[in-house]
């Protein structure tokens, strides 16, 4: 039997205490619904997939934030015991679930989205996966935005309005898309005070994407790209 | 006005890292058999090129220390906005003017 | 029980970096009004050195020694991150860094001993 501690309520609220026979390749996702289906119909969680591509089940389990759906329990569980709290960081809607929308509105706010300008190309842009524009890019746009380096960041505890490695990471892949026209914009929202400056490489994104995204080397570049147009803009001013 | 404040930062860090090595190998040579003033003095007295060196060490860290110490209030306080800029940059001001003081104190003496 | 994000070890190299640096912006005013002493002569800097020459003093002195030298090196380890894109095993990083603020400690503790 695998004893299960699952955080009901709020923020305020309580863990409960179940127990759920082990099986064999079960996994935590497995649990969770046998809980919700077979004990306490009351208890709100989120998944979808069930297979590992769309990061709804998120949640932080022994004190990791992982899916699920792609944990096994007899991965995490060694001593038969799991305890499972809702994303940190978020704001608990009930139970295991949070809520999304901040996570989304900071993609947004840190023009995590493709700008085609005013004059588009009317045929399709011919990008070269081979060049170093396009392998930074390609590093990062796996994303699907399931909020596990959101809630393992230290930094967005500390900063309510710190954008967040998913956010900055968005921002990276765009910064260098070769197709896109916003990038003097989207320089602007990433480098004050919340941007990708406050970033200080504790690295748990990167050690916690469970697509191997490294959010830690985005906001690297974006450092750089910040660092690079502020020198040109002091060195074009001491020209004119 | 914080993109300016990262790049200062960093480019103060850089100028740091160099000045810090130097420094640091410096004091672990001279403490070699205790340190007296006149061991201290009798090294920096009209030295205008050591004046010249810990000056700089002294601005870089008057940029430095300030910037990174904001990041410390802002991020584990509940403090942060204009007072807390005024602070920092009256505590950069402080190290400043202490700094350079110091420095004139041993090339004089 | 510490949280995932507090044990990994690029959380340690931060946490070790900010209070490093925390104790050297306490430090350096202090640092600073010492060797303005000079001012008034070279006696009053050497009375001041004399006050100086204690167990805990020299024990004070080892640490900033030791924290300027992992704020320096741990400093390093940022900047080739974010400026050269340095991408590092971090525990080897860190233990690294570690070990180069120790050595430096360790020939300060040899030679002011």
């Amino acid at each position: 039997m695998l004893s299960v501690d699952v955080w009901r309520g709020t923020r305020e609220g309580r863990f409960q205490a179940f127990q759920v026979p082990r099986r064999e390749n079960q996994t935590v996702l497995d649990v969770v619904t046998e809980i919700q289906r077979e004990q306490d119909p009351t208890l709100a969680y989120r998944f979808a997939c069930r297979v590992g591509m769309c990061g709804s089940c998120a949640m932080v389990v022994n004190g990791r934030p992982r899916w699920t759906c792609r944990t096994r329990v007899s991965e995490v569980a060694d001593d038969g015991h799991l305890r499972l709290e809702p994303l940190r960081n978020l704001t608990v809607v009930k139970d295991l679930a949070v809520e999304m929308t901040q996570f989304f509105d900071k993609w947004r706010d840190a023009k995590g989205f493709f700008e085609p300008g005013p004059t588009p190309g009317t045929d399709f842009a011919t990008v070269s996966p081979a060049t170093p524009e396009r392998q930074a890019a390609d590093a990062g746009i796996e994303c699907i935005g399931c909020g596990v380096c959101y809630s393992a960041c230290d930094v967005v505890a500390w900063d309510k309005d710190y954008l967040g490695p998913a956010a900055l990471n968005r921002a990276w892949t765009l910064v260098n898309d070769v197709r896109d026209a916003g990038n003097d914009a989207r320089l602007a929202a990433i480098s004050g005070d919340s941007g990708c400056v406050a970033c200080h490489t504790h690295m748990s994104c990167t050690k916690f994407c469970p697509k191997a995204i490294a959010p830690t080397y985005a906001i690297a570049g974006l450092k750089r790209a910040v660092l690079s147009r502020a020198l040109r803009s002091r060195t074009s001013r001491g020209r004119t | 006005m914080s993109a300016a404040l990262f790049v200062a930062q960093r480019l103060s860090a850089v100028v740091l890292a160099l000045a810090v090595a130097i420094h640091l190998g410096t004091i672990l040579y001279a403490v070699r058999g205790g340190l007296t003033a006149g061991d201290i003095l009798g090294r920096t007295h009209g030295n205008i090129w050591l004046a010249g060196f810990y000056t700089a060490f002294v601005i870089a860290v008057a940029i430095h220390a300030p910037i990174g110490l904001r990041n410390i209030v802002r991020e584990w306080t509940a403090w942060r906005g204009t007072t807390l800029d005024v602070l920092m940059a009256l505590f950069a001001l402080a190290l400043l003017s202490l700094g350079v003081r110091a420095v004139t104190a041993v090339f004089v003496a | 029980m510490m949280r995932a994000s507090h044990r990994q070890p690029g959380f340690a190299a931060a946490l070790a970096h900010r209070l490093s640096g925390l104790a050297l912006a306490i430090f350096l005013p202090l640092h600073f009004l010492a060797l303005a002493t000079a001012l008034n002569g070279a006696d009053a800097l050497e009375a001041f050195l004399a006050v100086t020459r204690n167990p805990f003093v020299k024990a004070s002195e080892l640490g900033i020694v030791v924290a300027l030298a992992i704020h320096m090196t741990l400093g390093l380890r940022v900047l080739a991150i974010e400026l050269l894109d340095f991408r590092e095993r971090t525990l080897a990083a860190l233990s690294a860094c570690v070990a180069c603020a120790f050595a430096v400690g360790l020939v300060f503790l040899l030679n002011a001993g």
